[in-house]
């Protein structure tokens, strides 16, 4: 019963997501206060509906009820909770329906905080969102049902693919969604404005929260997942240009300029119609993204041809929906008044730099991503364009952006000085030039690339090091002074240091890895050693062990101290998922210090000995800390009173230390 | 610097940025990205010395042999013509006689395929998709 609940729930949200686009903005036209309020409630069910279908589904999946289709192809009876739930999302109609779940989610949150917004501006953003939510949901209930029935019912399941079967795909897709659907917001907050042919900072002041939580969920995401393809695959690396990973690194990309273009309209009321246009591209990009994984167009551009109908339905909901804001953009942004004038050398100078290098290097991803498609789609020739094309191109672009990030946040608004900015950051290149020397004469194989990157990595985190000396007022002001200061300094600006040196921080860490890494290949037997970089293990062996819904081989191996007497182990498994008939790579991995050990087992030789490749990775870790010191620099920043909406009514609260001028 | 200079400036500057982005993206696809082959094609093709290709087809049945240490040979067939490969390293969890296979290297002047990475099928109905196509396009394709 509960199937045809969550299936009927469905509907009336999709019929709910048509209202919500239509009579709120009908209400603005004809200036009807209660046609525009409709808006939010009707948000908030439509979310609620839709929550209860995603329930009545996971419900199926707990109970294994493989009467549904949906549940019969991705689950197993004996498969553990925790990923019959997890289950929901790791397919094709279940995470279509996470998606418009976390769409009608944000428009549920617009509703609910959005008070203090204009009754207008609501009523025309959560029409937008409305608009987008009926294509999508018109797109599950016509393509991909996910509460089909079966009949009769199959009395097991098909089993999940077992690489999903991870606590990574608990949380990875969830994660990555929130950011890529957050963006929606500000998508619907550009469309809103085009409509309205109003902008000013206040608008600005209103989106970047939305960005800002779309951008930390999307940093969080894509992070989790490069961890995941790194522990799972078993193939020692972390990113892989794959399309996949671009489609979700691309509104990274275009979502972090659109962090710094709002940055400078709400401070100097400038970039206006240029942040409009970086909104409605950054969603574009994530609904290309949606695309490009949902429509099968990457397994293959005929696979695409022959079973059209997702495709063709999803590439039809892009080209509505680029093409529709972008054409009210042509229309409508001559109309936006442009803002304050500045001089090319001052902080905003710089925040149209950091644009014009993050628009560039989302469009060669874009390029790299699309152009195979394209080429076999015309002319039939296969090519590949991985890892290789982007690190040239992609690193080439990216490298200017890095140097230039310290002497952005040292330069005033409005008119800065760039003498004195490179001044103050003398002692930061000092540093950096020092760790390059220390690279080059010490590190081994020396390479070009380990001596710019740590050079690189040092000058970003001196840099953030600098910005807050000179905040904290020191050296001239004794220590307990600049503590005071530090500690009355806004949360959005330590945000800003702590995202910037999470950015040194993942920068140290591709560095450690790429440049300093070991690797070992060898065929071992029982008793034989291992060794990799400064590290030996002995391999001890290999066992089997049954698991819950799969068999696994085992192999330990002892990680030997300088004496050559075992002080840990490292197991490493094969596992077999007999529903599947597959088998999968699971890496031992130990973490030392920053660095990690990872250990990948092969095919067991007929002479007895086990292929092991084994990999030291020194500072590895830093890739994902300095991701983390993102999302907490992106958190901090949405915690600003500033950025709250409606903050500035109420009375700020008695301040403990006297919070100097900026 | 007059103000409409300093805007010709910044105009110019931008536009020689994204000229060169541009310029450098075009020589990147040019010369890094890898064409693919199936071993019939291989024979035709015209190579540089040492450019990287993807070389995809059936492992054939019987041809898998382990060297010294952790080397493997195989060979790569499209039923017409095979081309005989080497790969040191951990093969993936899929690789199997008479399955689909993508190896990524050069070809040496002896007629040897280096590979310095093979991918499998991920699971047990995906076949590589260049592989497939290929396949199709001989005639040899069976619909598993």
């Amino acid at each position: 019963m509960s199937v045809e609940a969550g299936h009927f729930a469905l509907v009336l949200a999709f019929a709910l997501a048509l209202i919500q686009s239509t009579v709120p903005l009908l209400g603005t036209r004809w200036n009807d206060r209660r046609m525009m309020a409709a808006s939010g409630p009707v948000a908030i069910t439509g979310f609620v509906l839709t929550l209860i279908a995603f329930a009545a589904l996971t419900l199926a999946y707990a109970q294994s009820d493989f009467s549904l289709q949906n549940v019969y192809e991705n689950s197993h009876s004996l498969k553990p909770m925790i990923f019959k739930l997890s289950g929901v999302w790791g397919n094709h109609e279940g995470s279509m329906l996470l998606w418009v779940l976390i769409l009608t989610l944000f428009g549920a949150a617009v509703a609910a905080f959005g008070e203090n917004l204009p009754p207008s501006l609501k009523a025309n953003v959560l029409a937008v969102q409305g608009m987008i939510g009926a294509a999508f949901f018109l797109f599950i209930l016509v393509t991909s049902n996910p509460f089909a029935r079966l009949d009769p019912a199959p009395i097991e399941g098909q089993d999940l693919n077992p690489v999903l079967q991870d606590i990574g795909l608990a949380i990875h897709p969830p994660l990555l969604y929130l950011g890529y659907v957050g963006f929606s917001v500000c998508f619907s907050f550009a469309v809103a404005a085009l409509i309205e042919g109003r902008i000013d900072a206040a608008w600005a002041r209103w989106v970047r929260p939305w960005t800002l939580a779309a951008w930390v969920f999307l940093t969080g995401g894509i992070a989790m997942g490069s961890y995941w393809a790194y522990y799972e695959l078993g193939w020692g690396g972390f990113w892989f240009w794959d399309p996949v990973e671009n489609a979700s690194f691309m509104p990274w990309l275009a979502g972090t300029a659109l962090l710094h273009s709002a940055l400078v309209m709400e401070k100097r009321s400038a970039l206006k119609v240029w942040t409009i246009l970086l909104a409605i591209l950054t969603f574009s990009l994530s609904l290309l993204g949606t695309f490009l994984v949902r429509s099968g167009v990457l397994t293959s551009v005929h696979a695409f041809a022959t079973d059209p109908t997702r495709g063709v339905f999803i590439l039809g909901i892009l080209s509505v929906f680029v093409g529709g804001s972008l054409a009210l953009f042509a229309f409508r942004a001559s109309a936006l008044t442009t803002g304050g004038l500045f001089h090319p050398i001052s902080r905003e100078g710089s925040l149209v730099l950091n644009n014009l290098f993050l628009t560039t290097a989302t469009a060669t991803v874009l390029i790299g991503t699309l152009y195979p498609l394209a080429l076999e789609a015309v002319t039939g020739t296969k090519i590949s364009v991985g890892a290789p094309f982007f690190n040239l191109t992609f690193g080439l672009i990216i490298f200017p952006l890095l140097l230039l990030v310290p002497f952005g946040t040292m330069l005033a608004w409005k008119r800065g000085d760039a003498l004195a900015a490179a001044q103050r950051l003398l002692g930061a290149a000092a540093l950096a030039l020092g760790a390059m020397l220390v690279t080059g004469l010490v590190s081994e194989p020396r390479s070009i690339f380990a001596v710019v990157g740590i050079g690189i990595g040092v000058w970003l985190l001196a840099g953030v090091a600098t910005d807050l000396a000179l905040r904290a007022g020191l050296p001239r002001a004794g220590f307990g002074t600049a503590l005071h200061r530090v500690a009355g300094l806004p949360r959005s600006a330590i945000g800003t240091m702590l995202a910037h040196a999470g950015l040194g921080v993942t920068v140290l860490g591709l560095v450690g890895a790429l440049a300093f890494g070991r690797e070992a290949v060898v065929a071992v037997k029982p008793g034989e050693q291992v060794a990799v970089g400064a590290y030996t293990m002995r391999f001890e062996g290999l066992s089997s062990e049954p698991g819950p819904n799969f068999s696994s081989r085992i192999a330990r191996f002892s990680l030997l101290d300088a004496a050559g007497s075992p002080h840990a182990t490292i197991a490493s498994a094969k596992r077999f998922y007999p529903v599947r008939r597959m088998p999968t790579t699971e890496a031992g991995i130990r973490t030392m210090w920053l660095g990690q050990l990872y250990v990948s087992i092969g095919e067991e030789r007929a002479d007895g000995a086990l292929v092991v490749h084994a990999w030291w990775k020194p500072l590895v870790t830093l890739i994902w800390g300095g991701a983390l010191l993102m999302m907490a620099g992106g958190t901090l920043s949405l915690l600003d009173r500033r950025l709250r909406v409606g903050a500035p009514s109420r009375r700020a609260r008695p301040v403990a230390a006297p919070v100097p001028a900026e | 610097m007059t103000r409409k200079g300093k805007r010709i400036t910044v105009i110019a500057g931008g536009a020689m940025f994204l000229t060169a982005a541009a310029s450098l993206t075009v020589y990147a696809l040019g010369q890094r990205a890898s064409y693919f082959f199936m071993p019939t094609e291989l024979q035709a093709a015209q190579l540089d010395p040492g450019q990287r290709i993807r070389l995809g087809g059936l492992v054939e049945t019987g041809t898998i042999k382990h060297g010294a240490s952790t080397d493997v040979f195989f060979s790569v067939t499209d039923n017409e013509r095979s081309v005989p490969v080497s790969f040191h390293g951990i093969l993936p969890d899929l690789f199997r006689e008479g399955q689909g296979v993508i190896t990524e290297g050069t070809l040496g002047a002896d007629g040897v395929f280096v590979a310095d990475s093979v991918l499998a099928k991920h699971d047990e109905t995906y076949m590589p998709k260049e592989v497939a196509d290929g396949l199709k396009a001989k005639g040899v394709w069976k619909a598993e």
